[in-house]
């Protein structure tokens, strides 16, 4: 195989990955019926954190730490909002979104005073698995990727199988069913829709952490760029179920490394920015219109 | 909003304080008004935490806004946000949300453009805001059929949607109808009479003004004196009861997102007719008429009397927030920051509702 091919490979996997804790959120979000759009303040607040965590601490590791726990804590305004008040989660999650790309801003002026990039000499990114590097087809797929890229398809898979074959599982699932019945079997339904939430605040820590320390090493002013709007249409195109969502999320890493290859090839960025967005709803449209004939033809 | 309750007074008294506090919460003023209080001192203590002063900050925010100087701006800049928030309430007056105001807008600037610069003349400026709202409405129109037909919620899509507007829009500014030989990503400039009429010497405000202030008007109208502004309000009330009421309710989505996407278009119109009566490529979305525009529209519950008046406080927040940067040096990001935090405190009203019905349990 050339190496070409599996640079390719690796491109699409690196592309992936954020969007695909973010998704897995979602769909955990999903699953016990809070609909969750504030996937993309979460990452990018994530993003923040790891950088300042990263750069306070010297250790990117502490960064994601720093991430994960502060996007968990970010998540409770629209987790405890949702499911214990009752709120709206999507104006919840607009106030969020836009609330993370206020503070983000505001906090990369007064802590370290610049706007719009933020990256300091020295800072530091997540490691890359080079110990792969030597290993057929695992070394140029993996070997120049952080730990968090496999750890995201593994997740996404562990919490798949989880919901479908365990007792928690199915408890979660219940609630997304039928809230009522579940809370009538003795599930306590705010509550695990308060956790699922801020388990997908956690999450979407991750992919701002592989976004801003593991794809490139910088943080800049709205640096997700979208990605979390993706991963909620990644959610719906799936059906809510995490064990589909990294084939999702792979066909929208594929657009965005072929748009990089196009790109060098002399296309205009405008036109592959728009690319995912475009293929996102032409595969919604064309899953519904498929579903729907499937569906005709079982009732006729 | 909750700092008044008294409860650390004596029984008797306040158990009848509690109630006349549940009263006053149940006041429609209390929420909104509670909601920018409460905004207002967050932001302080974000302020004060990062060694500035507020009272220097929000001053200045004022000052900046609303000196005579920069009326005319401020102006300008409220017109703008009133179109927009009116882009996000009246599908939300039927509970569907319009995320794709930025698509929306950018493609009645296009629209503008082109035509305002093909057709230079009287017509030009009555037919380029036409060709905007007609182009935009369009573009908002296609999100009903989708969430009908294809179950794609009108949320999901207009999301989805838009980045690709916003993208198709900077690439035909960058690329065939950049001006020739500028190097800069933004059309050419329109000729004197394909420019928006002015009032007066005004340098800001202008005609254009006055059309959004008139769309205010027809959406106040519609809203309250006429048959589809209650088919708006029952669908939004209740989707099932308006069905069964004989609302068709695709229908009435495809003219609210219509509507809605014209209004965004005006917007883009005016803008790019107005000083420097250019399309540059981001110039129309980095002042985020969008999103302040929907903190406008949801402060004002979709209500248009109150839309007017929510918009004031964006259209302060966004102007004197330059100014605030440039004197107080506190960032301008505040203003998004607060914009977000207002919007969740209204989502949150809910919590007043638990708090009253967990009381009346015991």
């Amino acid at each position: 195989m050339h190496v070409f091919e599996w640079g390719f490979v690796a491109a699409v996997l690196l592309a992936a990955t954020p969007v695909l804790y973010a998704a897995l959120a979602g769909a955990l979000s999903a699953q016990v019926g809070v609909f969750n759009i504030a996937l993309e303040g979460q990452m990018l607040w994530g993003a923040f954190a790891a950088v300042a965590g990263s750069y306070y601490t010297g250790s990117a590791w502490a960064g994601i730490g720093i991430a994960v726990l502060s996007s968990a804590i970010f998540s409770v305004v629209l987790a405890v909002g949702a499911a214990r008040f009752r709120a709206d989660p999507i104006i919840i999650a607009i106030g969020t979104n836009l609330l993370a790309l206020g503070l983000t801003g505001f906090l990369m002026r007064v802590l370290f005073d610049v706007s719009g990039t933020f990256s300091p000499r020295g800072l530091q990114g997540l490691p890359a698995m080079s110990f792969l590097r030597d290993i057929p087809v695992l070394g140029p797929v993996f070997g120049g990727q952080t730990v968090l890229v496999p750890l995201a398809f593994v997740l996404c898979i562990a919490a798949g199988l989880w919901l479908r074959s365990s007792v928690g599982g199915l408890r979660l699932r219940g609630i997304g069913e039928h809230a009522a019945a579940a809370a009538s079997l003795g599930v306590n339904v705010a509550r695990t829709q308060t956790w699922t939430t801020i388990v997908g605040g956690a999450l979407c820590g991750l992919a701002g952490a592989q976004l801003a320390l593991g794809n490139v090493t910088v943080f800049t002013e709205n640096m997700t760029a979208g990605r979390g709007w993706i991963a909620v249409a990644a959610v719906m195109l799936v059906g809510n179920r995490p064990l589909w969502v990294p084939i999702a999320c792979l066909g929208f890493g594929a657009a965005e490394a072929f748009g990089f290859r196009l790109q060098g090839l002399g296309a205009p960025q405008q036109l592959t920015d728009a690319a995912p967005y475009a293929i996102t709803l032409l595969v919604l449209v064309a899953t519904r219109i498929r579903f729907g004939a499937a569906r005709r033809a079982l009732s006729s | 909003m909750t700092a008044a309750t008294p409860t650390e007074a004596p029984e008797p008294r306040g158990a009848a304080a509690r109630r006349l506090f549940r009263l006053a919460a149940r006041h429609p003023g209390v929420v909104p008004v509670g909601a920018v209080v409460l905004a207002v001192l967050i932001g302080a203590a974000i302020i004060a935490a990062a060694g500035l002063d507020p009272i220097t900050a929000y001053s200045a925010v004022l000052q900046g806004a609303l000196e005579p100087d920069s009326l005319d701006y401020t102006f300008s800049v409220w017109g703008f946000t009133c179109g927009m928030a009116l882009a996000a309430a009246i599908p939300l007056r039927m509970g569907e949300f319009n995320l794709g105001g930025n698509g929306q807008l950018v493609l009645g600037g296009l629209a503008a453009t082109v035509v305002a610069g093909a057709l230079p003349g009287p017509l030009a400026v009555p037919l380029a805001v036409l060709a905007a709202a007609v182009l935009a409405a369009a573009f908002g129109a296609v999100s009903a059929p989708l969430a009908t037909r294809f179950k794609i919620p009108i949320i999901i899509s207009t999301l989805l949607l838009s980045p690709i507007a916003v993208a198709v829009v900077s690439f035909l500014v960058r690329f065939p109808l950049a001006e020739a030989g500028s190097g800069v990503a933004q059309t050419a400039r329109l000729p004197e009479d394909a420019r928006m009429w002015s009032i007066g010497d005004l340098s800001y405000s202008n005609v254009g003004l006055l059309i959004l202030v008139a769309m205010m008007a027809v959406f106040w109208i519609v809203d309250s004196r006429t048959a589809v502004g209650f088919e708006l309000r029952v669908v939004g009330a209740n989707r099932r009861f308006g069905a069964y009421g004989g609302v068709v309710v695709g229908r009435l989505a495809l003219g609210a997102m219509a509507a809605a996407g014209a209004a965004a278009g005006i917007v883009g119109a005016v803008i790019v007719l107005s000083s420097p009566y250019r399309l540059i490529d981001g110039a129309l979305l980095s002042p985020g008429y969008t999103f302040a525009g929907f903190a406008a529209a949801l402060l004002a519950g979709g209500r248009p009397l109150l839309i007017p008046v929510t918009s004031v406080l964006f259209a302060v927040l966004q102007v004197g927030g330059a100014a605030m940067e440039r004197t107080a040096d506190v960032p301008r990001q505040l203003s998004d920051l607060l914009q977000g935090v207002v919007i969740i405190v209204l989502a949150l009203r809910t919590v007043l509702d638990a708090g009253r019905t967990g009381r009346s349990e015991h």
